[in-house]
């Protein structure tokens, strides 16, 4: 990065951050802190909702997950637009006709003292816990690739995003996601053209997807019923469903951002606008991946995406094996180049049976290529055993720094801050309200609500250094996108498990919901620990098995009093 | 503490929405778009299987 990279960065998101903090100053009641002024418009809404779910993992790993996997990971979102719609039918309107301030204060209301405390500790672990994975995800990649200090870069970016949420509570989140999420927007559409215009001349769209699709990158649907593969139209479908709508029907971070809304209309709205352009997101980052993985069939790429470990230990005292396996690379990449030319060459020509051979041979030595690249990764565990080999993090990155103008590397890196900071934002604001709303008013119940803000502030504050401190200490091996997804799924099935109870099963009360809760989370936490099956399962199991096993404890229990 | 700004039911019986005026039409309309981004996945990936 050079200095106009560096103007762009920081001239943004200051900019925002400030223009943020400046229009939300001077808020005094609880309510308008924790959902803004109620006054928000549906589109306002819609971004809000997005950007809180695309972090910068969203932006900086997605690419590398298409790159090596396809566009499979699409139908992780399959679920989305059905708990959206969900969403907007039943939960929203039982939220605004109690107005609730937070999901869980419904639970104490629909239950007991007990069943809110449980959901808000729930939601209290996870979101803590993601909030951490929020701002140590990108800080991760950009510090490696740019040479900046990790726990720096952690720190400031931590310390930026609690900054304004302090400050300007659920109005500045909305405000600041709306022009952040136009940064990314235009970062990743400029990346996206710039991509295209830089593959061969003689190389058309049409080919690529020809490449692509011959590489199996763009296998988007699988209908197998198999119950391992991670992604399945099965595990799109119902895990992701159920996943969607535990996070958008009872994840505080969520739930706040459509109770801003103006109206019950303004809300849905704004979850519609999700419903219609989530999959096309998703997809369109993915094949942003795809579309990387075929610049690299003629381009030469890294054997191993994480430059500067790589390059650390090939320069070392046990270098020359890294060295030897990089030659080796250069040749394998060389005769999948030549093969692939020959086999667009034959499809231009007509010639359906040389295209067919050319294609056959690409097939196999893009195969030699895959497998000199697992050598890699096993050369580099034997050179250093504690190195993350994971290097599907560093793909996009890697493209933006070697092929991109400068400028437009500050526009992306900030894009990835702005997503980082939006979600962050959102969290903390949650966490936040959830803190004061069903902790800290319980204990206090006679607290005004200029002493509720100002606790909500020093909440947002302690979660916001508890994420920074989270982050320093964390280590990760999953691909940074899979890892937040499978942190979700340990706890939203019984978290939506709850809810379900509470709106559809009149009859169950809250004792028995709460020990089925408590049992089943044991039980979904200890198979994930000793299964193998697909992470997305856990959100089904874990909602199902509350649900069931809340009905069969209410059998043994008393009938709940009317108030219960 | 409770805002009075709520909009009233019958604002809300309203989508405000060009062609889309119920909420039923709504949400067919992102019932037919989720239908239609699957068919275009699926006839994307045979046609460069």
């Amino acid at each position: 990065m050079n200095a106009l990279d560096y103007v762009v960065l920081v001239g943004t998101l200051l900019g925002v951050a400030a223009f943020g903090m400046w229009r939300t100053r001077g808020q005094r009641d609880l309510r308008t802190y924790v959902h803004g002024a109620r006054d928000t418009r549906w589109l306002t809404i819609g971004l809000a909702v997005m950007a809180t779910q695309a972090s910068a993992i969203t932006f900086l790993s997605t690419p590398g997950q298409g790159y090596e996997s396809g566009t499979g990971f699409v139908q992780n979102y399959f679920g989305t637009p059905i708990a959206l719609v969900i969403v907007a039918i039943v939960f929203l309107p039982i939220y605004r006709r109690l107005k609730v301030d937070t999901a869980y204060e419904y639970l104490g209301r629909r239950f007991d003292a007990k069943t809110r405390l449980l959901g808000t500790l729930l939601f209290l672990i996870q979101r803590g816990w993601s909030a951490g994975i929020t701002i140590y995800a990108p800080a991760i990649v950009l510090s490696k690739v740019f040479g900046w200090r990790l726990d720096l870069t952690i720190i400031g970016s931590g310390l930026l995003a609690t900054a304004y949420t302090v400050s300007g509570g659920s109005a500045a989140v909305n405000l600041t996601q709306k022009y952040q999420m136009a940064v990314i927007f235009a970062g990743m559409i400029a990346a996206g053209v710039l991509l295209i215009l830089q593959l061969p001349p003689w190389l058309k769209l049409s080919d690529a997807f020809t490449i692509a699709g011959g590489m199996h990158k763009l296998q988007s649907i699988d209908f197998s019923f198999d119950l391992h593969p991670r992604y399945t139209f099965w595990t799109g479908l119902f895990g992701g469903t159920v996943l969607a709508l535990s996070y958008f029907g009872t994840d505080q971070s969520q739930v706040q951002r459509y109770l801003s809304g103006g109206s019950v209309r303004e809300s849905r709205l704004g979850l519609m606008f999700n419903a219609v352009f989530k999959i096309p997101m998703q997809f369109f980052i993915l094949l942003l991946g795809v579309l990387l993985f075929v610049f690299y069939q003629f381009e030469r790429p890294p054997v191993f995406f994480n430059a500067a470990t790589w390059q650390a230990h090939a320069a070392g005292a046990a270098g020359a094996s890294l060295r030897g396996i990089e030659t080796e690379f250069a040749a394998a990449h060389a005769e999948r180049r030549a093969d692939l030319t020959r086999w667009i060459e034959a499809k231009h020509a007509g010639n359906a049976l040389g295209a067919r051979e050319a294609k056959a041979a690409a097939v196999a030595a893009n195969d030699r290529v895959d497998d000199i690249r697992r050598d890699a990764k096993a050369a580099l565990i034997k050179v250093d055993p504690a190195a993350a080999t994971k290097d599907t993090d560093y793909v996009f990155i890697t493209f933006i720094v070697q092929h991109l103008p400068h400028g437009l590397i500050g526009l992306l890196v900030t894009a990835f801050f702005a997503a980082a900071l939006n979600s962050k934002a959102a969290e903390l604001n949650a966490l936040a309200a959830s803190s004061t709303v069903d902790l800290y008013r319980r204990i206090r119940p006679g607290a005004t609500d200029a002493e509720c803000v100002t606790a909500s502030k020093w909440f947002t504050a302690a979660w916001g250094l508890f994420a920074i401190g989270f982050a320093l200490s964390v280590t990760l091996a999953e691909n940074l996108i899979e890892w937040s997804n499978i942190v979700g799924s340990l706890f939203y099935g019984v978290m939506l498990g709850l809810f379900v109870v509470a709106f559809f099963f009149k009859r169950i009360g809250g004792t028995a919901t709460f020990w089925a809760a408590i049992v089943v989370e044991l039980g979904v936490l200890a198979m994930y620990r000793t299964s193998t099956i697909s992470y997305l399962w856990f959100n089904l199991i874990g909602c199902v098995a509350c649900v069931a096993l809340a009905a069969l404890l209410q059998l043994l229990l008393p009938r709940p009093a009317a108030s219960d | 503490m409770r805002s009075d700004r709520d909009a009233s039911p019958v604002d809300d019986r309203r989508t405000g929405v060009p062609l889309l005026r119920s909420w039923r039409a709504v949400y067919l309309f992102v019932g037919a778009t989720f239908v239609g981004w699957l068919v275009l996945l699926w006839a994307i990936m045979r046609h460069f299987a």
